[in-house]
């Protein structure tokens, strides 16, 4: 019938276009989606380029070293947080909970006396345990994560309360626990992880490329494989500078980092990541596809409050005590408002997990900043309420020019 | 044309939603290798036919028969097991993820060796997979790994029909599938369901649009007020013809009643969104 003037008109605009169109693609992706990061590297840049030329001690290896340490507990909470933002969900009970493990950890090894690891292990069940029981609240009767997580940042408060009792601080001395923030390594064991960081890294890319071209598939250009090699070695190798002309690669660093590349493994190459983002983006479609969203959904959760036990136990580390206001103050705002400022939607669906760590360097830095500037509490407070304003509409922009270019 | 025993067959198939009769001893068949047009008006019973044979509504008397044996369609598990594909009308495509990830959304592959270990997914298998069945569906998508959200309309409906496809399905249910969709966009996807047909499925097409059934459909099965308003073979028929099986007018009936149909079509309707709900 109209078969030859139908295939004129589908095809005609279509035919050719391929290529230009991949190229687009690569472009849009630069600027709005995947490498919004770069955004982000810009202003990490200037606000360490503002607080130099205010005060030189700022970039010093000494207090870049404090910057890695100070930016620790936040950042491993804040890996938990990206997984929960990915639903489209929140958790507010994060610090709360972070708070109440650390509390579990410190009563049990020191008032009880138990071994270090089994009171760390412990405190990280607990996290695991709030985790599920606040993901099956929410998925199971429908109750919206903010108002569970709500009622949850209240009650782990009390437990804490509770759980230090009548002291309400108790000082941390096993040196299996304060270790995990105050270990540094050896130069030479540094370079030893700087090594393998960059070794892995650069087998993951060969060796996803050599798949590509196995499989037939137009692989990415080599010329733009090797510039992300060579950055991340520059950056891996200017980290362990710093670190060796101070104390040492600190533990903690290592701890944080190896998590950020582990969730960000599961979450970008496996399949319970892909269910993550597939909830995150239309959980009827996942539902429709066969993916079991609930068990996403409480799964999620007991991941975030795993991550924040974890970093509850790595700020009692570093502070060698636990006290009332453990996991207090405005450090459930700040993890979750490093992943938004570092690119990670609120919305769902969009983000990864290098987010917490760039989002944990960009908050730690202001703060370190406005303290070695010695700024009053009342500037600190409205600086930081301003960068999570910030942090906020960039999002929100980001999301109203998507679904003006029709991609919601 | 298609010939021999019928792929899917129903024989006297009846749904009732309380006091009202969506489907009335329905008799329909669809062969392997034909497209079926499915019209009738709102109300008719089209979505609640399309539903019973796709296992979300269970039908209350009257047999399915598939590849000539009688089954019984309990939930949509069934129906795709059997190899009964349903693309509906909005298509529940993720938008943040790209067509290959929603190609195998639930269904996706892990590399092997290191890879099983460490559940990783196959990606290079999985687009190589995605690219030779569009390829072979001759469906153009500039790139694989753009975000389904960033596709035209016509584009998600290809990628929405073809993910139907991975099962490897016999039969193939496409719900309004040209609604809202551009002059050439329309093109496309009336190409893809005649792609389809050349691989011997059974294709049944439910539009309001005359034009699109009579451009890609073999047969046009007419529903009416929950009963087979007649059949037409596309080739011999007019869109008057069909469009009087539609309302009732033209064929010699009465309109009798006019009414209390509206009026039972309106109740079934709302029914039928509160189910979707």
């Amino acid at each position: 019938m109209s078969e030859t003037v139908e295939s004129a008109e589908a095809q005609g605009p279509e035919a050719g276009k391929g290529e230009r169109d991949v190229r687009r693609e690569t472009i849009r992706r630069i600027v709005q989606g995947d490498l919004a990061s770069l955004r982000v590297v810009i202003g990490l840049a200037l606000i360490w380029i503002i607080f130099q030329s205010q005060n030189d001690r700022f970039l010093s290896s000494e207090n870049l070293t404090n910057l890695g340490l100070q930016i620790t507990a936040v950042g491993l909470i804040s890996v938990g947080i990206v997984y929960v933002l990915l639903l489209g969900e929140i958790d507010l009970s994060v610090g709360a909970v972070s708070g109440l493990a650390a509390a579990v950890m410190a009563v049990l090894n020191v008032k009880h006396g138990w071994n270090p690891y089994l009171s760390i292990l412990a405190a990280v069940l607990v996290g695991t345990g709030i985790g599920l029981l606040q993901g099956f609240l929410f998925s199971r009767f429908g109750v919206p994560s903010f108002v569970v997580t709500l009622a949850g940042l209240l009650a782990w408060q009390g437990a804490l309360l509770e759980v230090l009792g009548s002291t309400g601080s108790i000082n941390i001395t096993d040196p299996k626990i304060t270790g995990l923030a105050n270990t540094f390594y050896s130069d030479a064991v540094g370079w030893i992880f700087a090594l393998i960081a960059i070794v892995g890294y650069g087998a993951v890319l060969a060796l996803g490329y050599k798949r590509r071209r196995d499989a037939g598939l137009a692989a990415e250009n080599p010329t733009s494989l090797i510039i992300r090699f060579v950055l991340v070695a520059v950056v891996v190798i200017a980290a362990i500078l710093v670190f060796n002309s101070d104390r040492g690669l600190p533990l903690a660093v290592l701890i944080l980092v190896a998590f950020v590349v582990g969730m960000e493994y599961v979450v970008k190459m496996t399949g319970f990541g892909r269910h993550v983002f597939a909830v995150g983006g239309n959980a009827e479609a996942a539902r429709r596809a066969g993916i079991s969203v609930n068990g996403v959904r409480i799964a999620v959760f007991a991941i975030a409050g795993t991550m924040a036990a974890i970093g509850g136990i790595m700020a009692a580390s570093r502070l060698l005590a636990v006290n009332q206001n453990s996991g207090g103050n405005e450090l459930l705002l700040l993890a979750i408002a490093g992943p938004v400022i570092a690119g990670t939607s609120l919305f769902g669906g969009r983000g990864s997990v290098w987010t917490a760590l760039l989002g944990a360097l960009v908050i730690g830095s202001i703060s370190n900043g406005m303290d070695l500037l010695a700024l009053s509490s009342a500037v600190k407070f409205m600086v930081t309420g301003g960068v999570l304003l910030l942090a906020v509409l960039v999002d929100a922009v980001a999301r109203n020019q998507r679904q003006t270019s029709g991609r919601v | 044309m298609a010939s021999g025993a019928p792929l899917l067959e129903l024989e006297k198939v009846s749904k009732r939603f309380g006091p009202v009769q969506a489907l009335d001893r329905v008799d329909f068949a669809v062969h392997a290798g034909e497209v079926i047009g499915l019209v009738g008006d709102n109300g008719a019973g089209k979505s609640t036919m399309v539903k019973t044979i796709a296992g979300i509504h269970s039908a209350d008397e009257g047999t399915i028969r598939f590849n000539g044996e009688e089954v019984r369609i309990k939930g949509p598990q069934d129906a795709t097991e059997l190899g009964i594909a349903t693309v509906y009308q909005d298509l529940a495509l993720c938008d943040n993820l790209d067509v290959v990830a929603n190609l195998f959304l639930g269904h996706e592959e892990v590399a092997p060796g290191l890879g099983r270990a460490s559940r990783q997914l196959d990606e290079a298998r999985m687009e190589h997979e995605t690219s030779e069945l569009l390829s072979n569906l001759a469906v153009t998508i500039p790139s694989l790994r753009s975000e389904v959200g960033t596709l035209s309309g016509g584009q998600r409906q290809q990628v929405a029909v073809a993910r139907s496809l991975l099962g490897d399905p016999k039969v193939v249910l496409l719900d309004e599938p040209t609604a809202a969709l551009g002059v050439s966009q329309t093109a496309q996807v009336l190409k893809l369901i005649r792609r389809l047909r050349e691989r011997e499925l059974g294709v049944v097409v439910i539009s309001h649009n005359l034009a699109d059934v009579f451009e890609v459909a073999d047969r046009i099965f007419v529903l009416r007020l929950g009963r087979g308003g007649g059949e037409f073979d596309a080739q011999q028929t007019t869109e008057e013809h069909v469009i009087g099986a539609i309302t009732g007018l033209g064929s010699g009936e009465k309109d009798n009643g006019g009414a209390e149909r509206a009026e039972r079509a309106e109740i079934e309707a709302e029914k039928r969104e509160e189910e979707e709900k």
